[in-house]
């Protein structure tokens, strides 16, 4: 179970947000909504324990992560608005690098699979540079289809994707929630997934 | 978790309390000055082989000596911030970087100054002078970094970890630049070298260190309440300091 | 773990391999500046010799050290090294191992070709590449708590040179100083020895003042 206790987070002069409370248990899944500048990616930052909060904590199974912070990272998967895909690399050796430094290490026909299923079909051996940004980003999406973690923290995930790609998104985070994960996510885009239970915190 | 001296380590009381102590230190400053620069001129007797140059020592030893034990007062704060977390700790390291720069540049223009009578030239490269000029590049790293730093938070963590890279090599670099220098130039000069010293100079010597010691401590304090004011300007303390002065 | 960070280091490099020959022709073109700014008296020179290829050696591992975090600092690679389940200090280690093998082991093949250039005899050629064989990798665990440091900041390709070429003094002189016992007929064990107790200081501290850096730099 994942908690954000008055969770507080200042840029410079300026308090982003304050007294920021959740808990998501398995099954759910929370939307975190709010203009630009208001603090989505500061706030996803906090609940992989890359930034900490200037005041409050965020706490996995009842634990401050701040103290179980290899452990903790090896039950989430974090993916940026920045994709983390190498242009010099091919589609397929950039998730194997990635998911080995997830902790899992997937053999080239595995990869293959997931790259499939992401719709990224004859692509597979592609420098990524001579990818369009949405075929980027459903390279590093197929990483959530290795990786078997028990929290997803999606930043802006369907951003540069296609209509198709977004209802296999939609099917792909139903599945998870089904079987018990965890998501916080941030979008613009409309997305109805369906879960057990959906929070909404809007940031403003 | 609230521990009762952290209350006192708070800026905002720290703030106060600085403001009480500068001026006692201030006095003490300027007295031991007066008395140690009236015997460092006065009453030291003249130095039969290096004349009335080597009045120089005066400033220039006790100088050294500050900007070496001020690098590791600041590395001590710093890491002291970055294990606790305590922000003033930070603040002193922080201020406390300009005034050891200005020692460790002051040690090497007094050298400079003392160097020309002795051997006819500004600059040798002993290993002291060397030394002191290395330091002197870890305070402008240590100063440039945290200038670099928007975040003060960033700032205070970034610095507290290259100062203490810095003290970790401190050790080693004075090592290396002592056998450098003996390889190099086996009979060189050096600035320790210096004949049996009177009990009047080692008493002049003492009481300027003194009067070094005073000085930082108010231009430490002095900063330190800067660079309060400066982070804390938002809050409700500050306003209220504001709004009485106004 | 470590080996896929080693290698995705290098083939990295190997798809931009303009960036790895930039380095070393860097280092080429300072050494043969040298004799052109100071003549070409070869009594001279070859005192020179150790100090001048050291000084480059040490120029040209600096300037690389932006490479070392801050393309995967940009492209969101470096969150997901800090969100690794291994322990970030191993991590770096490797990325600074790759560091080593990219930057400095063609500065090592390079040096005694620019040794002659300078007529250094053939018994302090070697003395010269292994002093750097050693002393390079000192320099990539060292700069990566400089390139840690001032990742993603203003002009950190200048400040990373303040932070780092004072640390990089003392290899310098026990580097430089072993080519010169050589030249001058003395042993070398003393300053092998020293430079090997700073490589395992280095080996042991600075993955780890490195993994607090960028912890400290990503927050």
């Amino acid at each position: 179970m994942l908690q954000g206790n008055n969770l507080e987070c200042v840029r410079g002069d300026r308090v982003l947000f304050s007294g920021i409370n959740f808990s998501i248990k398995p099954g759910e899944l929370m939307q975190v909504r709010g203009p630009n500048g208001s603090g989505k990616t500061s706030l996803l930052r906090m609940l992989c324990g890359l930034a900490v909060p200037n005041s409050g904590k965020v706490s996995w199974n009842g634990a401050n992560i701040r103290s179980i912070s290899e452990e903790y990272c090896g039950v989430i998967t974090y993916l940026g608005h920045m994709s983390g895909i190498k242009d010099e690399l091919t589609a397929i050796e950039n998730l194997r690098i990635a998911s080995a430094l997830s902790g899992v290490e997937v053999d080239e026909k595995r990869a293959c699979e997931a790259l499939h299923q992401m719709g990224l079909i004859e692509r597979e051996n592609l420098f990524t540079k001579l990818l369009s940004q949405g075929q980027k980003r459903r390279v590093s999406l197929a990483r959530l289809l290795l990786v078997r973690t028990q929290l997803w923290i999606l930043d802006e995930p369907l951003t540069a994707l296609d209509v198709s790609a977004i209802e296999l998104m939609k099917n792909i985070l139903e599945r998870y929630l089904a079987q018990g994960g965890m998501v916080v996510l941030t979008t613009h885009q409309e997305i109805d997934v369906s879960a057990a239970v959906t929070h909404q915190l809007y940031l403003s | 978790m609230s521990i009762n001296w952290y209350k006192y380590a708070s800026p905002a009381s720290f703030y106060f309390l600085a403001g009480k102590m500068i001026p006692f230190f201030s006095v003490a400053a300027v007295i031991f000055l007066v008395v140690g620069l009236y015997i460092g001129f006065f009453v030291a007797p003249t130095d039969f082989q290096q004349g009335e140059a080597y009045r120089i020592i005066f400033i220039h030893v006790p100088a050294a000596w500050m900007s070496m034990f001020l690098y590791l007062v600041m590395a001590f704060w710093a890491g002291i911030g970055l294990a606790f977390n305590t922000r003033l700790s930070s603040m002193v390291a922080t201020a406390i970087a300009p005034t050891g720069a200005m020692f460790t540049f002051l040690a090497l223009w007094t050298g400079a100054w003392w160097g020309k009578p002795m051997w006819g030239t500004w600059w040798v490269w002993d290993a002291r002078l060397t030394s002191e000029l290395i330091l002197l590049f870890l305070y402008i790293g240590f100063m440039s970094l945290q200038a670099a730093i928007d975040d003060p938070r960033r700032a205070d963590k970034a610095g507290a970890i290259i100062a203490l890279v810095g003290v970790v090599n401190i050790p080693i670099i004075y090592f290396s630049v002592q056998w450098w220098n003996t390889l190099h130039q086996g009979a060189s000069v050096s600035l320790t070298q210096s004949p049996k010293m009177a009990t009047t100079m080692l008493a002049g010597m003492l009481i300027m260190s003194l009067a070094a010691w005073m000085y930082s401590i108010v231009m430490v304090l002095m900063r330190t309440r800067v660079i309060i004011l400066e982070r804390e300007r938002h809050t409700a303390w500050v306003a209220e300091l504001k709004g009485a002065t106004r | 773990m470590l080996i896929w960070v080693i290698r995705r280091d290098l083939l990295l490099a190997m798809r931009r391999q303009a960036d790895v020959l930039t380095t070393l022709f860097f280092f080429v073109i300072v050494v043969s500046l040298f004799p052109l700014g100071i003549g070409p008296e070869m009594n001279i020179l070859r005192i020179m010799a150790p100090g001048v290829v050291w000084v480059a050696a040490l120029l040209a591992s600096m300037l690389s050290l932006g490479r070392m975090f801050s393309n995967d600092y940009l492209d969101g690679t470096l969150e997901q090294i800090l969100l690794s389940p291994t322990s970030l200090s191993v991590l770096v280690l490797g990325k600074m191992f790759a560091h080593w093998l990219i930057t400095g082991v063609p500065l090592v093949l390079m040096a005694p070709v620019l040794g002659i250039q300078y007529d250094l005899p053939s018994s302090a050629l070697i003395v010269l590449a292994l002093s750097l064989l050693i002393g390079t990798p000192i320099l990539s665990l060292i700069g990566g708590i400089g390139a840690a440091l001032t990742l993603g900041l203003r002009g950190g390709g200048v400040l990373v040179s303040l932070l780092v070429l004072p640390l990089y003094i003392p290899v310098l002189i026990f580097g430089a100083g072993a080519v010169e016992a050589s030249t001058a007929g003395l042993g070398v064990d003393a300053h092998f020895s020293l430079l090997g107790a700073f490589l395992l200081v280095s080996l042991v501290l600075a993955p780890w003042a490195t993994a607090a850096s960028l912890r400290v730099s990503m927050e």
